[in-house]
């Protein structure tokens, strides 16, 4: 019983109270680029999502069953991002068979999921901060969850910043940052749940 | 052959270019994510910015030594590789003589793998010129991110601590804190504290970087309209000259 409530409660802090974009920093290269779409933001939240889970599923049998007793446990970022690499390139070609439609709506995004750092932030912390295998994948999922809700959030924010009148030198990046700077002084509102 | 005078005007163009034309960060928006996370005090910003720029001459260096070895088709798989071997020299480097920075670091030290600006390096410039084109653009693009990230780190600990700290992460020199913002007297009460807890936080990243990316844009379209407004007056002025001959 006690480890569901301890399951549960990491994924909603790694959803809300500690949000992957707007309080861990990891993966902004994305968050900024993706642009206004809505649709497109689902999409590559959904594929950093799916790829996310993926690596930390490998990633933590592999260092604490093969780097570990091998003596190698410093050889982990290089590990991790051979498996993510081959991993991404696994899934692009899985997804062209098996739905073309969906490979050509996630298409530019999926070589670029490689260098999201939030993919392989989050197998690196795991391993880091010596997570258990369940709390770990509870680390993947919440972190997920929260990527795909921030960045879809932020397309809707960004639709109607682009009709509103905003000041010139602002236009583009700088006004999404500083969007995204309240959006972060409204998910510390969140901090409280956890206690 | 190129002569002299070119290959060293080449050779000045790869170096500055990083730091202020197309600087890292300010002007080309890339290696956003440790220049929100480890800005949080000055300290760690400078730590971090000395660790990219090592890690950028290396893997440039050695790009460019073997730009005719590696084949085309495993271009990328073979920089992430390359890279992540400094990154995982210099993680064991930094754990062993400055273990403070390697903890105020975390994981960001891991994530230089990935980092845009070391990859993008490597695919734009390392591979196509020579070894020290190579060197001095690296060092020119590890000056200007080192830049950038400071003068974050700068204004997001004066605003949000009140104060400047060192010697907490680089602890071979002795502690002691500027106050700015923030003073207390010799019994520990404070006198005066203008500092504002937000610009610690998460959030302050995002405003300060924001802020100062709106800074540059607005100078640099009053710069463009200011030349503008110039051509037009000669163009003018042309005109009335010809008119009058």
């Amino acid at each position: 019983m006690s480890y569901l409530i301890a399951f549960l409660l990491a994924i909603v802090s790694g959803m809300l109270m500690d949000n992957v974009l707007l309080s861990r920093f990891y993966g902004l290269c994305s968050f900024i680029g993706v642009g206004n779409k809505l649709k497109s933001a689902f999409s590559m939240g959904i594929a950093v999502s799916f790829v996310i889970i993926l690596a930390s599923l490998i990633c933590w049998p592999l260092y604490n069953f093969v780097l570990v007793p091998a003596g190698l446990p410093f050889l982990d970022t290089l590990a991790y991002i051979l498996v993510i690499a081959s991993l991404v390139q696994v899934v692009g070609l899985f997804i062209k068979k098996k739905s073309p439609s969906l490979y050509r709506s996630l298409g530019i995004y999926l070589p670029l999921i490689t260098t999201n750092c939030a993919v392989l932030g989050v197998a690196q912390a795991n391993t880091d901060q010596g997570l258990s295998f369940i709390l770990s994948m509870a680390n993947a999922l919440g972190t997920s969850a929260g990527f795909l809700l921030v960045i879809c959030l932020f397309a809707c924010i960004r639709v109607r910043l682009e009709s509103a009148s905003t000041p010139k030198a602002l236009k583009g990046i700088p006004l999404a940052l500083l969007t995204a700077g309240i959006m972060a002084i409204a998910f510390m509102g969140f901090m409280g749940i956890g206690q | 052959m190129k002569s002299d005078a070119i290959r060293r005007s080449e050779a000045k163009e790869s170096f500055l270019s990083g730091i202020i034309k197309e600087n890292p960060l300010f002007v080309s928006v890339l290696g956003v994510c440790p220049a929100l996370a480890v800005t949080r005090t000055f300290e760690a910003a400078l730590g971090m910015g000395f660790l990219f720029m090592f890690v950028l001459i290396c893997s440039n260096v050695l790009i460019s030594l073997l730009k005719k070895i590696i084949p085309e088709e495993v271009e990328t798989p073979a920089y992430i590789v390359i890279i992540a071997s400094f990154v995982t020299i210099t993680k064991m480097l930094t754990n062993a003589f400055l273990p403070e920075l390697y903890d105020s670091l975390g994981v960001f030290l891991s994530l230089l793998v990935v980092n845009c600006i070391v990859l993008g390096r490597a695919e734009a410039f390392a591979n196509k010129n020579t070894v020290l084109n190579s060197f001095l653009d690296a060092v020119g693009n590890g000056i200007g991110y080192t830049i950038a990230i400071c003068a974050i780190a700068l204004l997001r600990e004066i605003l949000g601590t009140g104060m400047l700290s060192f010697g907490k992460v680089f602890t071979f020199i002795p502690e002691f804190s500027l106050p700015i913002l923030k003073a207390v007297d010799a019994s520990g009460d404070i006198i005066y504290d203008y500092s504002l807890f937000i610009f610690s936080n998460p959030a302050g990243g995002f405003l300060v970087f924001g802020a100062i990316l709106g800074i540059i844009a607005a100078v640099s379209n009053h710069k463009k309209t200011k030349t503008a407004a110039k051509k037009r007056a000669e163009v003018a002025a042309n005109k009335a000259m010809e008119v009058k001959a």
